[in-house]
């Protein structure tokens, strides 16, 4: 159901289903065919699908052997730390970067040799890039002139997109004269107005203020369901990638390490760059000291040992990473299994809940996030906290969940 | 860590403190010696001695012309100052000025525009070139200064002259049978007055370009502009700024222009630099000079004001900063 990274089968596949006359390679002719034929094609192949593309600058390869599909309809975050080839993979759809292998489909037709301007793509940017010198209406009106639309259906379109992002009204102005939310919403309906195939939005919540980001965030999220549109999101903040998307891309120098839902990325990140770059999960390295089918003990780099439940049976003496989540300690827990004691390092009172750094002796404080009931403990008092051995995450020695 | 809660509270200790001493701290911090920051005075101190020079030797001289305007004209090289308003009835009844004052203006303005149309292509060669060493493009703009302007108008002799480079060797090669006219008149002049106007061109409209966010012309051709429609759309718009500047900027400085029309033009190509040179070195009538020169600062002070209006005072800064 949900497409994962094509595989060798799933390009197969979209083969398959393809009838002769519009095989992928199938040049310009076939881009601005009629809607009847287009309707058959959208059943069977992904709204947007790269193959094993490259994107290289001189000898820079900033992304390499990156294969995705994304499903019509569907909301996908690209996530990943700045310089991780997320955003030079978003400009590759839109043509503002050429790929130096492998290739780009759109709604089954390749794209990648497609010029940018034949390309049917929305694009929201960080920085809005609103033409200063254009009212709200020809900024809007303006995909909708370069897509031959009659100019009786551009006012109406452009007056329900306006609408769409909460602006009606808004014609006359000048993006000067709009807060950066307001220009946001403008660049955002400037996109979708011409009912782009694709939707990119290229971190596009940065330059706003926190209080506008998660406006804004339930916003996107509201109208990319409304209109049903395909969204690719860059973003490098996991709240905003794990709150609005479908799936997510976790991305780390230019190669995907995970794809999923958001729960299950977070859940059972992949690997150990996905565990530590989505929440901040504790790592705590240690060996099998015991293994006894689904349960095994595991001893500690600091010397405590802990029982925890393995996927598989784990061999003795193996080392291991056990990563937990900081919501899934819990302090002063008498009654669980996996009892750690420590001395608070810092303590991060937030009105519900505390963040506390907790020293258990490893090399690395352990972090702890939870409800406060009762009192907050402060720096340098000692603590007690616990987890269920279900509640975590193994990694084996290169840093790859084990299942 | 761990003194954290220690800055807190004395934070919050002084913060109390400020509150009861409001008034008292403010003053006490934000003034020295009766002196406050950023004190309007101090502003004043730092441009007198701008000031000062302007005034003397700017804004005074123009004024004792303005004076000497009004002086009687006796005979070559003596005036008195009975006042007279001859000089001014005679500028605004003699033709033989207006004639020079509207080939003036027309010269600077086929200047100007020239200079825009020809200027603008190496502008936006410079500013879209991938050329890693952008800034040595850029240096190339400004080589032409570090050689005397006189010295560049006289290299134009040399090239359009009847000994000069292209006569000799159209005639080495048979075309032509005698040298062609191209020194000495109106267009050797336009040619000398490009020469000396491009760089500022060149450099007022790069700057516009430069200021262009790239993400538009990118966000322009994602919404369906060939690069040439997101050229009109976009680029030449928002770069039209700096080609206003330069054209204004072009057409004063060619309208005021002495050197090139006397070394590369003949007698007929003259200006109206060249007529109030005339006037005041060969005829010796200062009176008549200054009434000329008056008109002269007065007619591109109206066009740079009105152009100023319409352009935007902050556009037209921005433009001759480059």
């Amino acid at each position: 159901m949900t497409p994962g990274p094509s595989s060798g089968t799933g390009f197969q596949k979209v083969l398959d289903n393809m009838t002769a006359p519009k095989l992928p390679g199938q040049q310009s002719g076939a881009l601005f065919s009629s809607a009847g034929s287009s309707a058959v094609l959208e059943k069977s192949s992904p709204a947007v699908e790269f193959r094993n593309i490259e994107i290289a600058y001189g000898k820079f390869v900033a992304v390499r052997d990156f294969s995705l599909s994304i499903q019509k309809g569907s909301f996908v975050t690209l996530l990943g730390p700045s310089g991780c080839g997320k955003t030079t993979i978003l400009r590759s759809i839109a043509g503002l970067v050429d790929i130096s292998g492998g290739q780009i489909m759109i709604d089954g037709r390749r794209v990648d040799d497609v010029p940018i301007y034949k390309r049917n793509i929305g694009l929201v940017f960080q920085s809005y890039a609103l033409f200063p010198h254009k009212s709200v209406f020809d900024n809007v009106a303006f995909g909708l002139k370069y897509h031959n639309v009659p100019k009786s259906d551009i006012e109406r379109k452009v007056g329900k997109a306006l609408e769409m992002v909460r602006l009606p009204g808004s014609e006359k102005k000048l993006p000067s004269q709009l807060s950066g939310g307001q220009q946001q919403r403008i660049a955002l309906a400037r996109a979708i107005v011409f009912e782009p195939q694709v939707l990119l939005l290229d971190e596009p919540l940065s330059a706003l203020d926190a209080n506008m980001r998660e406006e804004m965030r339930v916003e996107i999220k509201k109208i990319q369901k409304e209109t049903g549109i395909t969204a690719i999101f860059v973003t490098h903040d996991q709240e905003e990638a794990l709150s609005m998307s479908d799936r997510i891309v976790v991305m780390n120098a230019g190669a995907m390490e995970q794809i999923g839902a958001p729960e299950e990325v977070y859940e059972m990140p992949a690997t150990a760059f996905v565990a530590d770059f989505l929440g901040k999960a504790n790592m705590l390295a240690g060996t099998v000291s015991k293994s006894d089918g689904p349960t095994a003990t595991v001893t500690l780099a600091a010397g405590q040992t802990v029982k925890v439940v393995s996927p598989k049976p784990l061999s003795p003496g193996a080392p291991v990473t056990v990563v937990v989540r900081p919501e899934k300690l819990s302090l002063e827990s008498g009654a669980m299994a996996n009892r750690l004691t420590g001395r608070v390092a810092s303590t991060s009172y937030l009105g519900g809940s505390a963040t506390y750094e907790i020293d258990i002796g490893g090399k690395r404080t352990v972090r702890v996030n939870t409800q406060i009931n009762g009192r907050v403990v402060r720096e340098g008092g000692a603590i007690n906290i616990g987890f269920d051995p279900a509640g975590c995450v193994l990694l084996d020695e290169k840093g790859i969940r084990i299942s | 860590m761990k003194i954290s809660p220690t800055i807190t509270v004395a934070a919050g200790l002084s913060t109390g403190a400020d509150k009861r001493h409001e008034d008292g701290q403010m003053l006490r911090v934000r003034t020295t010696k009766g002196w406050t920051l950023y004190d309007p005075r101090l502003a004043w101190m730092l441009v007198a001695p701008v000031l000062l020079l302007l005034i003397i030797f700017l804004v005074l001289p123009i004024a004792v012309m303005a004076v000497y305007t009004f002086f009687t004209f006796v005979t070559a090289g003596v005036e008195t100052g009975t006042l007279t308003t001859a000089n001014w009835h005679e500028f605004l009844t003699d033709s033989y000025y207006h004639g020079f004052l509207w080939k003036t203006l027309r010269v600077a303005a086929m200047t100007a525009l020239l200079c825009g149309v020809l200027g603008y292509f190496p502008a936006y060669f410079i500013w879209a070139t991938t050329f890693k060493h952008k800034w040595l493009l850029l240096l190339l703009l400004i080589v032409p200064f570090w050689i005397s302007f006189t010295i560049r108008t006289f290299s134009w002799i040399n090239i359009l002259g009847e000994q000069g480079v292209i006569n000799v060797a159209l005639l080495k090669m048979g075309i032509i049978s005698e040298p062609l006219p191209m020194l000495y008149n109106e267009g050797a002049v336009i040619v000398g007055l490009l020469h000396f106007l491009l760089p500022y061109m060149i450099l007022n409209v790069y700057v516009s370009l430069e200021s262009i966010d790239r993400t538009l012309i990118s966000a322009a051709r994602s919404m369906g502009c060939t690069s040439a429609q997101a050229f009109r759309e976009v680029t030449l718009p928002l770069s039209l700024p700096g080609l206003a500047a330069g054209l204004l900027l072009c057409f004063v400085l060619a309208a005021g222009s002495y050197v090139t029309p006397q070394l590369l033009g003949s007698g007929r190509d003259a200006l109206f630099g060249n007529l109030i040179s005339d006037t005041i070195m060969e005829q010796l009538n200062w009176p008549m000079g200054a009434t000329l020169s008056i008109v002269l600062f007065v007619v591109l002070g109206f066009f740079a004001a009105i152009y100023t209006r319409y352009m935007g005072m902050s556009q037209i800064v921005k433009g001759l900063g480059g």
